[in-house]
């Protein structure tokens, strides 16, 4: 689209534009302005906003004035998403870290063996309670959701596929996704209330209460995983002769199984961190108690961070660092067991 | 994705195993064991609505004293989902731009080789127990925001969110709204990023072969596909943020109230942090009010999340 009234530099077809680089001598000089900024005792963060803000500011500004309008709204997107990539980092990066260095100072053999009964003032305590209590419950939505999700994904992929009963299944199932936790727990205790007891905190609610929350993301992954199996493997096995209920566990789940068991893990770790149900399900107990059917409250480790910190004590603030360690290498465990059992089984479709 | 030919394959299925004889047991068998699974969640669901309903129904009218001094379920229970919409939407302000952006540059700005890293990185921030968060927020983050109060209720009073005595703890609703903000980030991300990555290439590379810019490219070609994708992650990311209960029972020393300041002693109490301080209680009538707000909060939650369904709904139909 060229006018013939233009004028000659604009006919041109390039302009001009930055030098190559021009990116990192902005960054150099924003380093340079922070550095600045930090010897006239602006502080760390302060200085890092100046630097930061002095190349948000400084680069599309050079942009502007050597290119076009256009050019400087881009460059300065591309600075502002970058920024906000960085930002978002410091928040994961400091929380690791604080969990790590306060933790560790608390972890030790006697933390993880001993429980909190009759422990007063200064007297060595731990979340050995806690942590069986952690290990029952999760177990326990594990041995509830599992088979029942899977089971589900089965259904909506190899039977329902788009019946009635499936479309309603998985609206319900998308409903169940977004539960508020804390109503998971609301739930299991007033089921148990009603065929238990008024009042009724004890392992097997908080198991009923995490399974809730655990059902959905277990059909969903496994769903998932279903789907990518391919359709020729299962005329295959017809083809055979193969009854379809054969084909399924024969065929289709060793195909998925990988996917499955790494979404399966990954749904544990995201139920064994929640709090809000165990807190009114389970309840609190500063005793070992290992029996989930028996009527009495169990502990788990994330009640046991949030009953820690509201003691409000020096004590308690260190052991609930203490616990937020022991939970957070529970869960990094976990993806790891995840991401491991991924990549092994993984190529499988591939090859 | 494979989409199968299934109508012909069920009964081709049935007929085979009525011929072989064998099998058709287990068929009927495992069918009935996939079909008995898939139902129990129906079944769960409705026990949901209805022991809830049952414990918590009672709870809308007991006696006044269990209202936690508000007198009625209504006046206890219009500040709670006050304060639960507005910590929701707080968290969203601060969380929503971040989000965008880094959904952006791993679809479309950072190189792979930092792309997928960086993918990997926001899912672990979705790994970490909430409770995990609560304590952080509460320890690490709250004293650090102290003077950050301080300035914001010296330099910014005129507006009514900082206009009044800021706390000395740092253990206020603003505090909590960033830790929740980080919270639900990951979610959002994940979905828009997924959004920006489905973007037709025909549509970005016209964009380019016209000359744009990589942003003009972003604006013009990849939000305006990605619209209702955009809307519906927010949606969700709001579910999320309304039925957290941790990071704000943990940071803030609530009370019921109605109120905009976000940075004083006294914060304004949700639905969540309400049930979860309560958490020892044992008066059945107490316990009632406390099921019957966990109601409000479980329709209110659903309301969210069917609209941002529909939303998707409607944006794939078009």
């Amino acid at each position: 689209m060229s006018n013939t009234d233009l004028s000659n530099e604009e006919t041109k077809l390039s302009h001009a534009t930055l030098p190559r680089g021009a990116q990192w001598l902005v960054g150099v000089a924003a380093v340079a302005l922070g550095g600045l900024a930090l010897v006239l005792g602006m502080g760390i963060v302060g200085a890092a906003v100046i630097g930061l803000l002095g190349f948000l500011i400084g680069y599309p500004l050079w942009a502007l004035l050597v290119e076009n309008r256009r050019s400087a709204t881009d460059k300065l997107v591309t600075g502002l998403v970058w920024t906000a990539f960085a930002v978002a980092v410091i928040p994961l990066i400091w929380l690791v870290y604080t969990v790590v260095s306060r933790g560790a100072a608390t972890l030790s053999p006697e933390f993880l063996t001993y429980s909190m009964r009759s422990v007063t003032g200064d007297e060595q305590g731990g979340l050995y309670h806690a942590l069986m209590g952690t290990l029952i419950v999760t177990g326990i939505a594990a041995v509830i959701s599992i088979p029942i999700g899977i089971m589900t994904a089965i259904y909506l992929i190899e039977y329902g596929k788009g019946n009635r009963l499936a479309k309603t299944i998985t609206f319900l199932v998308d409903v169940m996704t977004g539960i508020p936790s804390i109503v998971a727990g609301l739930f299991a205790f007033a089921l148990f209330t009603l065929l238990v007891g008024p009042g009724t905190r004890f392992g097997f609610g908080g198991g009923v209460a995490l399974s809730l929350l655990m059902i959905p993301t277990v059909v969903r992954s496994t769903e998932e995983m279903l789907k990518l199996v391919p359709d020729d493997l299962r005329e295959a096995a017809y083809a055979l002769g193969v009854p379809k209920w054969r084909t399924i566990t024969k065929m289709v789940l060793p195909t998925a199984i990988g996917g499955i068991v790494t979404g399966v893990v990954l749904s544990i770790s995201r139920v064994i961190g929640e709090t809000a149900p165990l807190l009114v399900a389970s309840g609190f107990n500063p005793n070992l108690n290992t029996s989930p059917f028996e009527d009495s409250p169990m502990m788990t480790v994330p009640v046991f961070i949030y009953t820690q910190l509201s003691e409000a004590t020096a004590k308690g603030v260190e052991y609930a660092w203490g616990g937020a360690l022991v939970l957070f290498i529970l869960v990094m465990v976990l993806n790891l067991i995840a991401r491991i059992v991924g990549t092994i089984f993984a190529p499988k479709t591939g090859r | 994705m494979t989409v199968a030919a299934d109508p012909g394959a069920d009964p081709g299925v049935d007929t085979k195993s009525e011929l072989s004889g064998r099998g058709s047991m287990g068929d009927v068998v495992f069918r009935g064991i996939a079909v008995i699974a898939a139902t129990l969640i129906m079944v769960a669901l409705a026990a949901v609505f209805i022991f809830l309903g049952i414990e918590g129904i009672p709870g809308f009218s007991v006696d006044e004293q269990h209202y936690a001094g508000q007198g009625s379920f209504l006046g206890l229970v219009v500040p709670l989902l006050y304060a639960t919409m507005y910590a929701a939407v707080l968290a969203l302000i601060v969380a929503v731009p971040f989000s965008v952006a880094i959904a952006l540059f791993i679809s479309h700005y950072a190189p792979r080789r930092i792309a997928t890293p960086v993918a990997y990185v926001i899912d672990l921030l979705a790994a970490v127990p909430s409770v995990v968060f609560g304590l952080w927020g509460a320890v690490v983050l709250g004293p650090y925001l102290v003077p950050t109060h301080a300035w914001l209720s010296e330099n910014l009073a005129w507006l009514p969110f900082f206009d009044g005595q800021p706390s000395g703890n740092g253990r206020t609703l603003f505090t909590a709204s960033i830790v929740l903000a980080v919270m639900i980030l990951p979610i959002i991300t994940s979905i828009c990023r997924e959004v920006f990555a489905q973007t037709p290439r025909l549509h970005e590379e016209a964009a380019l072969a016209l000359g744009a810019t990589r942003w003009e490219m972003v604006r013009y070609a990849v939000f305006p596909y990605a619209r209702s994708g955009m809307v519906s992650a927010v949606m969700l990311g709001l579910g999320r943020a309304l039925g957290e209960t941790m990071a704000i029972a943990m940071i803030v020393s609530p009370k019921v109230l109605i109120s905009l300041f976000i940075i004083g002693t006294n914060n304004p109490e949700t639905i969540a942090a309400h049930i979860a301080q309560g958490y020892k209680e044992s008066t059945p009538d107490r316990l009632s009010v406390l099921i019957a707000t966990g109601l409000v909060l479980f329709a209110f939650t659903f309301l969210v999340n069917a609209l941002a369904r529909w939303i998707v709904a409607r944006g794939r139909a078009k």
